[in-house]
């Protein structure tokens, strides 16, 4: 197979890579480019345990080609902390111990902020099904709708 | 396995006219990347839609709109234009997979799927939507209901690729829903669905109906009797049961672990009477 070379952008940084044209994002970020928070769990689009934002929108980095990354916004996990101080979703899954194993956990940040970008205040219900793509064997969810919700009311300033 | 970014609908259509191997297209992936990934699918050529101009935007048209093949669902879900015009074809799209899917797929790849619980597909059915297609002999526009030929079949001739999908204009008193049958509340494949799209005289009885089933046919399938038996009436108990039971009788579902026989038939028929019901009140419809 002839490797493509793509030019992108991830979490601000200008990236250029070489892919096969049958690989994933997510086999890039985490075997091309290092950035291994973005987790394969079903490779198949259904745990959104891969979750990133592509151009503003959340998507399942297993169900996108590296290839059609080329001109892109990227945002992943690894950007999600500014330096050594934590995102307030971050702060708050910890505090609130909303994780266990933590596979599930950096596709659950990203997802949760990508909704409280687009809505600091949602309901408990609108936050579940949100997430509903994103699969945690470990919590039960109920620690993460409340780290979360911890986490959207210190953004709002509450 | 070669990848093409196409940068037009035309070179899109010859190079999978040209291809003699196996072709897929490429909008929001998430169908084909979960093929790929099974390892069912090989194919030769992969061919990347979404850089075509204009084939991710929303333009209004004839007092309609036309869908873009590679708009995402979610997108479609934000246009306040299409929303209220067809709330129902919307609702349907929207139904499809997580937050993280909707970002990605398409109502028009939900549709070259080809499988009859498709959620995005009875609710363009009931819109009388048309299909644009290019192909390697030029365009043609087909209805929607003509595309679905048989589970993952379709009626497009090699190298023909569906461009935009058109909703078309419709009067103030009008309006549409779907509503599907799944064992939980999110994330799963319609045991049995309905969408039906109406028109309201000035008295509150309906002008014109549209009734649509999915999951209960190889196919997505038009009840057309369902529909006849609403004109007239204000969708009255005993025109609602009739209705239903010319949904039943039209349904020729499979019997799976999802659901039976008797339950997807029974299902598909009280979906449609609720969906009307909704439809109804959404067109302005008061009993």
């Amino acid at each position: 197979m002839k490797s493509i070379p793509v030019s992108t952008t991830i979490n601000g940084d200008p990236y250029e890579f070489l892919c096969a044209p049958d690989e994933t994002l997510l086999d890039v970020l985490r075997n091309r480019l290092g950035l291994t928070g973005a987790k394969e769990g079903c490779g198949t689009g259904d745990c959104g345990a891969c979750s990133v934002t592509l151009n503003g929108r959340l998507v399942c980095s297993c169900l996108v080609l590296g290839a059609e990354a080329g001109g892109a916004e990227i945002t992943t996990i690894e950007g999600m902390a500014d330096g050594d101080e934590l995102h307030p979703l971050q702060r708050h899954f910890i505090d609130g111990a909303a994780l266990q194993c933590g596979v599930c956990t950096p596709g659950i940040l990203v997802a949760a902020k990508a909704l409280l970008d687009k809505n600091p205040d949602p309901t408990d219900e609108e936050l579940r099904y949100w997430l509903a793509g994103n699969l945690c064997r470990c919590t039960g969810y109920d620690k993460i709708i409340r780290a979360v919700q911890a986490a959207a009311a210190e953004m709002r300033g509450a | 396995m070669r990848y093409l970014a196409a940068k037009t609908a035309g070179e899109a259509a010859a190079a999978l006219a040209a291809e003699p191997g196996l072709t897929r297209i490429l909008a929001g992936g998430t169908d084909v990347l979960v093929q790929l990934k099974s390892g069912l699918v090989e194919p030769a050529l992969i061919v990347d839609i979404k850089q075509i101009p204009g084939i991710a935007e929303i333009v209004a048209e004839d007092g309609g709109y036309r869908i873009g093949a590679a708009v995402p669902n979610a997108v479609l879900g934000e246009h306040a234009g299409v929303v209220a015009m067809w709330p129902g074809v919307v609702e349907g799209a929207n139904l499809i997979g997580s937050t993280q899917v909707q970002g990605r797929c398409t109502m028009v790849g939900n549709l070259c799927n080809g499988s009859p619980a498709g959620d995005a597909v009875p609710g363009l059915i009931a819109a009388n939507a048309v299909a644009r297609i290019v192909g390697p002999n030029g365009q043609r526009d087909l209805p929607v209901a003509d595309i679905p030929t048989g589970p993952g079949k379709t009626s497009l001739a090699k190298g023909e690729v569906i461009t935009s999908v058109f909703l078309p204009a419709r009067p103030a008193r009008a309006s549409d829903a779907y509503l599907r049958f799944i064992p939980r509340t999110e994330m799963d494949i319609a045991v049995a669905s309905a969408a039906v799209s109406l028109e309201l005289n000035a008295d509150d009885t309906v002008k014109a109906a549209r009734v649509v089933l999915g999951a209960v046919a190889p196919t997505v399938i038009v009840a057309e009797e369902a529909g006849r038996i609403c004109v007239g009436s204000k969708l009255d108990e005993a025109t609602l049961a009739r209705m239903a039971a010319a949904c039943e009788a039209v349904a020729k579902p499979i019997d799976d672990k999802r659901g039976t026989v008797a339950f997807r038939t029974k299902t598909a028929g009280t979906l449609a009477k609720r969906a009307a019901l909704t439809a109804y009140t959404r067109a302005g419809g008061t009993k």
